[in-house]
């Protein structure tokens, strides 16, 4: 990775770490573990990077720890959005 | 045919919708949407990346089948009550899913280049600290180990010693990554041991705090991940998780009026049970059916939570209760102090799940200054967010403390199985109060008792 690439990424981070304190700032303090759940399928992006070394076959140890990361993180992704969504249903107004 | 611009516009779209999803998360009525919005996003970015020139789908078609289904039965059963344990292990899932990226890349051995290969021992580290940080918090929230605070000699000293190992096989390992081996092993095994030496100390209470960093960790670790395979993707949804974890971590820190140093590295239970101050006064038990009569000629009802309702797994009848108080012609509220529980908001999905309806749960700050006007308080389960100690004993470990002003009520009623003193071992001046009166038993059947009580009448 060269420097050029380096410092457009950490632009990126930079943008977004500000994105995510606006955003997250106005969620209320009733949302906060479903907004836990729910930001844990985020990190659950994760597995993009899994299927690519998953699926590479490049050499069996590389595609073994892809392959457990893509379990980790879909487990992440499924669980997260669905015990998310499960939460959200109860939220009922009078 | 090579996708790789339509797969980074739909990263840009996946991003777009995460950044919606989290927007709509801010009112109740949108947050069902939202969720639903963030997951197509999700969808999005896997199925562009499936598009990747060049991928064999056997391994990722096995390793999605197992999650899936895992990911599944753990969503549909897990009770409510334990959602802070399903929380800490996802956080888990996440850090360990970014280790393993880290370390598949470095394995593939495409690239070397130096910035790769400080991004990738960041994303092991993070990842790693993350995960067994998460099994233990995990642990101690579902009752396998001890939930107190475990403090010994030279803690402080051994995970310095830990960070400063990790730091040295770090550069050895930078410097030649292809010769080092050893050195990126020791990094994994040494990030493990950090995680689970950096929560053991910290108690059950304190939980809340742990959880939200290590959300915000497994946000950044994916963020590190995202650095190793250079994904933009990665590094917006990783920010995103780690902003949110950080502005939570804040949240609860405040709420307790203690620095984030100070829950990490105290051991606060273990350190407070010197600081026993005297009782005063006496304390007043009640019966049920005393406790009904009053509760039966009241206008305004507050209950305030606390773990002890998750415990006795009382929330369903404390709806119940609620419902016949308001068919009685009673205002019922709920208030609900942010560290009340294990993890962020924990006591406000209890409530919902036992169909409370949203607008009755109220913040602490909107509900305190009402306090003066309420006719019975009843306190289930909760302890040091009520203890009027916080707010004038200069003495008291939790002096300075916001708490739910309780004990304002004309009558507070406190719903506890015993005397012992709550979970940071300080003693509560609120039970001694004139107009407290001490319920005592599982709170569970007590409610069941009010709520007989007002069936039979």
């Amino acid at each position: 990775m060269g420097i050029d690439l380096f410092i457009f990424l950490l632009f990126i981070l930079v943008l977004s770490v500000f994105l995510g304190f606006e955003l997250i700032s106005k969620v209320p303090s009733i949302l906060h573990t479903p907004l836990m759940s729910g930001s844990n399928a985020i990190s659950g992006i994760t597995l993009v990077g899994a299927l690519v070394s998953a699926g590479a076959e490049s050499n069996t140890i590389s595609t073994t720890l892809g392959t457990l990361a893509v379990v980790f993180a879909t487990i992440n992704v499924v669980g997260g959005y669905l015990v998310t969504d499960r939460m959200l249903k109860m939220f009922k107004k009078r | 045919m090579d996708f790789t611009i339509l797969i980074n516009i739909v990263y840009i779209i996946a991003a777009i919708l995460f950044a919606l999803g989290l927007k709509m998360l801010s009112s109740p009525e949108s947050a069902r949407k939202g969720n639903l919005i963030s997951a197509v996003g999700m969808f999005l970015a896997v199925v562009a990346t499936l598009l990747t020139k060049g991928l064999s789908f056997q391994w990722i078609v096995l390793g999605i089948f197992i999650g899936s289904i895992l990911g599944i039965f753990a969503a549909r059963l897990i009770a409510m009550t334990a959602m802070p344990e399903m929380v800490a292990l996802l956080n888990g899932f996440g850090g360990i899913a970014s280790l393993l990226v880290g370390w598949a890349v470095f394995h593939a051995g495409l690239r070397v280049e130096l910035l790769t290969i400080i991004t990738v021992f960041l994303s092991v580290l993070i990842g790693g600290v993350t995960f067994t940080g998460s099994i233990v918090a995990w642990g101690k929230l579902s009752g396998v180990f001890p939930s107190k605070s475990l403090l010994f000699q030279g803690q402080k000293i051994l995970n310095l010693t830990l960070l400063l190992s990790i730091l040295t096989c770090g550069i050895v390992f930078i410097s030649n990554p292809a010769a080092n081996y050893q050195a990126f092993l020791l990094i994994v095994a040494l990030s493990f041991f950090l995680g689970i030496s950096s929560v053991i100390p910290i108690g059950g209470a304190d939980m809340p705090v742990v959880i939200s960093l290590l959300n915000s960790y497994s946000g950044l670790a994916a963020c590190a991940a995202g650095f190793v395979i250079k994904n933009n993707i990665l590094i917006v949804a990783g920010a995103l998780v780690g902003a949110s974890g950080i502005i939570l971590t804040r949240i609860m820190c405040k709420a307790m009026n203690r620095s984030i140093a100070n829950v990490l590295f105290s051991g606060f239970g273990s350190v407070i049970k010197q600081a026993v101050g005297e009782e005063k006064g006496d304390i007043k038990p009640i019966n049920v059916q005393d406790a009904y009569l009053i509760l039966e000629a009241a206008k305004s009802v507050v209950f305030v939570p606390g773990y002890g309702l998750a415990v006795a797994q009382a929330q369903h009848v404390v709806r119940e209760l609620g419902g016949l108080l308001e068919e009685n012609g009673c205002e019922v509220e709920y208030a609900i102090h942010p560290v009340a529980g294990r993890m962020p908001g924990h006591m406000n999905v209890l409530l919902a799940e036992a169909n409370v309806p949203y607008d009755q749960l109220f913040e602490m700050d909107n509900i305190n200054p009402k306090f003066n006007a309420v006719d019975v308080c009843v306190v289930i389960g909760a302890n040091d967010v009520v203890n009027p100690a916080a707010l004038h004993d200069k003495t008291s470990p939790i002096y300075g403390m916001p708490i739910i002003e309780a004990y304002k009520a004309k009558t507070v009623f406190v719903l506890k199985r015993s005397m012992a003193t709550g979970f940071a071992g300080i003693p509560n001046e609120l039970f001694f109060y004139e107009n407290t009166r001490m319920l005592f038993g599982d709170a569970k059947k007590t409610i069941s008792g009010l709520v007989a009580e007002f069936k039979e009448s």
